[in-house]
């Protein structure tokens, strides 16, 4: 049985990662699983300068979701470089880093310090509903996400995932932005943009009004917007969005995802990535599948 | 290390018709939890309620762990449906900041409603190691609850009810306030009284561990939900703390709430 993939040049041992902000820099669930195992580990949003991040509350549950706007709080591409990387160097695995910036510039500047560092892979962040510059003003237009990425591309030699967001008409545009500008795969989805409100105060329960929605509330979305992705481009997609189990896993790869992703399936179970897998080879097992490769966009469309 | 850990309910009491006690089994939690620590606790394997409850430790045994929750909305009320012989899905022991056990004069050990669970096994720690004065807030009498388990333990036990209706009438800390200056006070409680204990503590130099809340996401520090501003920074640079990493457990000089 082979779950080996190849991402966009990234060879990953099965198709499952976990997802940036949801897992940090990987060290808060080494007591739980082995990082071994994971086919890539993609960092929290990490941008050229350290950023502190929005007020409290950051996150609230949802139907069968969640809410957060935590703000992209990082400690910064130098500190990563010093004491996060080689920290997760010690694991046999992928190491994909999410870049964010407010400016075009401060992407350049930023991928070309990554370019210089042993990663594995960018994963540019285009879509990040919860700060007030950069990320979701570029990544909505097939021009914007045209223009930062072909910005990126020229100083970043490393594969380079653009990751989409799904609060615009049609994803498709801005995955062939990324396309035509030389990205080397796309990731979808980043989160909803949504709102909970506290009925007896009537103000909304985060301090910043607004966040991003995730968990299986919004997977039949991702489901949707990866399949749509991936009859599109010829670049390979890595999907994410409510995936809590094989099951889902299994069923974005129909859609057309290479790989998948789990994010704010780690609260809830930090064994989730793992189990995920492991489900994913009880899955081929049961219907002979001998390559996972087999069934990625394997989707009858009636 | 933390742990996750199918538990076995062996116990379960209501303290008041809202407030249960249960009792778990933990081969792992208990072992390695301190004073201070919580427990991120799943209440249905299903995707709804979506994340996990965090709850404070109220008391480490050896095997077993005790906890004590109100029913507040609905991931309380499903595990209050919970019965004995039961399993619960339960991470822990969580948070960095705990209590500082240690020998002193006096601690003064101050808790209002709810917030005076996670303070008790500090109390059971700090048995014969200092002179311990608790005081203890309620709004009223009918909220009045585990008076013999911290009257047991501490050197004074004063109980205080907004209303008079039990106890002594008035707020928790200004019976702490009257009495002999502790050499630390370790508070737990609605979020007014902590500010009134932390300015309290801070004019009159006395060191003070508050136990604070925030919504998480993780529990773990991985999702940076829970964050508390850093005392010291500004609003125009603020800096923050998580609730589940650097906590719950804070010195109040580090803080700012
Ligand atoms: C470190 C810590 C220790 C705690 N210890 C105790 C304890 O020992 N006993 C006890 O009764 N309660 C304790 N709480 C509060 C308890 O977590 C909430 O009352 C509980 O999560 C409410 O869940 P619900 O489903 O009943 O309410 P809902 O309102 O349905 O909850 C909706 C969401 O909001 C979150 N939420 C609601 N209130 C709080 C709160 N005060 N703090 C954090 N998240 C909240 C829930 O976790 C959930 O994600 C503690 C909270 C924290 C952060
Ligand atoms: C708390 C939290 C923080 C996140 N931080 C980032 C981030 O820094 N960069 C990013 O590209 N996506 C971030 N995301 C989005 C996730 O990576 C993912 O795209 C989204 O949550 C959908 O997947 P899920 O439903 O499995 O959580 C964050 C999500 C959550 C819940
Ligand atoms: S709850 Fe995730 S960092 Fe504290």
């Amino acid at each position: 049985m082979n779950t080996n993939i190849n991402f966009a040049g990234i060879k990953m041992k099965n198709p499952v990662t976990v997802a940036s902000g949801t897992f940090g820099y990987g060290r808060e669930y080494e007591d739980f699983i082995d990082l071994n195992k994971l086919g890539a580990i993609i960092t929290k949003g990490t941008s050229l300068k350290p950023r502190s991040g929005n007020k409290a509350p950051r996150v609230c549950e949802t139907s069968s979701g969640m809410l957060n706007s935590i703000g992209l709080q990082n400690p910064g591409i130098e500190y990563f470089a010093k004491i996060d990387l080689p920290y997760l160097k010690r694991f046999d695995t992928k190491i994909i880093v999410n870049a964010c910036g407010s400016t075009v510039e401060e992407y350049v500047e930023l991928c070309k310090i990554l370019n210089t560092l042993d990663i594995d892979g960018v994963e540019l962040n285009l879509s990040c509903p919860n700060v007030k510059a950069g990320c979701l003003a570029f990544g909505t237009t097939y021009e914007g996400v045209k223009n930062v990425t072909s910005q990126v591309r020229k100083v970043l030699d490393k594969p380079l995932i653009v990751k989409l967001t799904p609060n615009v008409t049609d994803i498709t545009q801005t995955a062939k932005g990324a396309e035509d500008a030389g990205a080397d795969a796309i990731s979808a989805i980043n989160t909803l943009l949504g709102m909970k409100i506290d009925i007896n105060k009537r103000t909304p329960i985060l301090a910043n009004n607004t966040g991003g929605l995730s968990g299986p509330a919004i997977k039949p979305v991702a489901v949707r917007c990866v399949y749509q992705i991936a009859k599109t481009v010829k670049i390979p997609v890595m999907g994410l969005g409510g995936i809590m189990n094989g099951e889902d896993a299994i069923e974005f790869m129909i859609a057309g995802a290479t790989t998948v992703s789990i994010g704010a399936g780690n609260f809830v179970d930090p064994e989730c990535s793992i189990k995920t897998i492991q489900e994913i080879e009880k899955y081929m097992q049961k219907h002979q599948i001998e390559d996972i490769n087999s069934i990625i966009g394997s989707i009858k469309m009636n | 290390m933390k742990y996750q850990e199918e538990c076995e309910l062996l116990e379960k009491s209501a303290l008041k018709n809202d407030i249960f006690k249960f009792k778990i089994k933990t081969e792992k939690i208990a072992k390695e939890a301190k004073a201070g620590q919580f427990l991120e606790i799943r209440v249905s394997k299903e995707v709804e309620p979506f994340l996990r409850r965090p709850i404070s430790i109220y008391s480490i045994e050896k095997d077993c762990i005790e906890f004590i929750f109100q029913v507040k909305g609905k991931g309380t009320e499903i595990l209050a449906q919970k019965q004995i012989g039961d399993k619960i899905n339960i991470l822990g022991p969580l948070g960095n900041g705990t209590f500082n056990i240690k020998e002193y004069n006096t601690v003064a050990i101050i808790g209002g409603g709810i917030g005076i669970f996670p303070l008790y096994e500090a109390v059971k720690q700090l048995k014969g190691k200092a002179k311990i004065n608790t005081y203890l807030g309620f709004r009223n009498k009918e909220y009045v609850t585990n008076e013999q388990e911290f009257k047991e333990l501490s050197d004074k036990l004063i109980i205080t009810t907004d209303d008079g209706s039990y106890g002594e009438k008035g707020f928790a800390i200004d019976f702490l306030k009257k009495d002999e200056k502790p050499d630390i006070i370790m508070a737990c409680g609605p979020m007014p009284m902590l500010k009134a204990i932390k300015k309290y503590a801070e004019e009159e130099k006395i060191i003070c561990q508050i136990s604070l809340e925030e919504r998480m996401g993780c529990g773990l520090g991985a999702c940076l939900g829970c964050a508390v501003r850093k005392a010291g920074s500004t609003d125009d640079n603020p800096d923050y703390w998580h609730v589940c990493k650097a906590g719950p457990v804070f010195y109040s000089t580090n803080v700012e709430i």
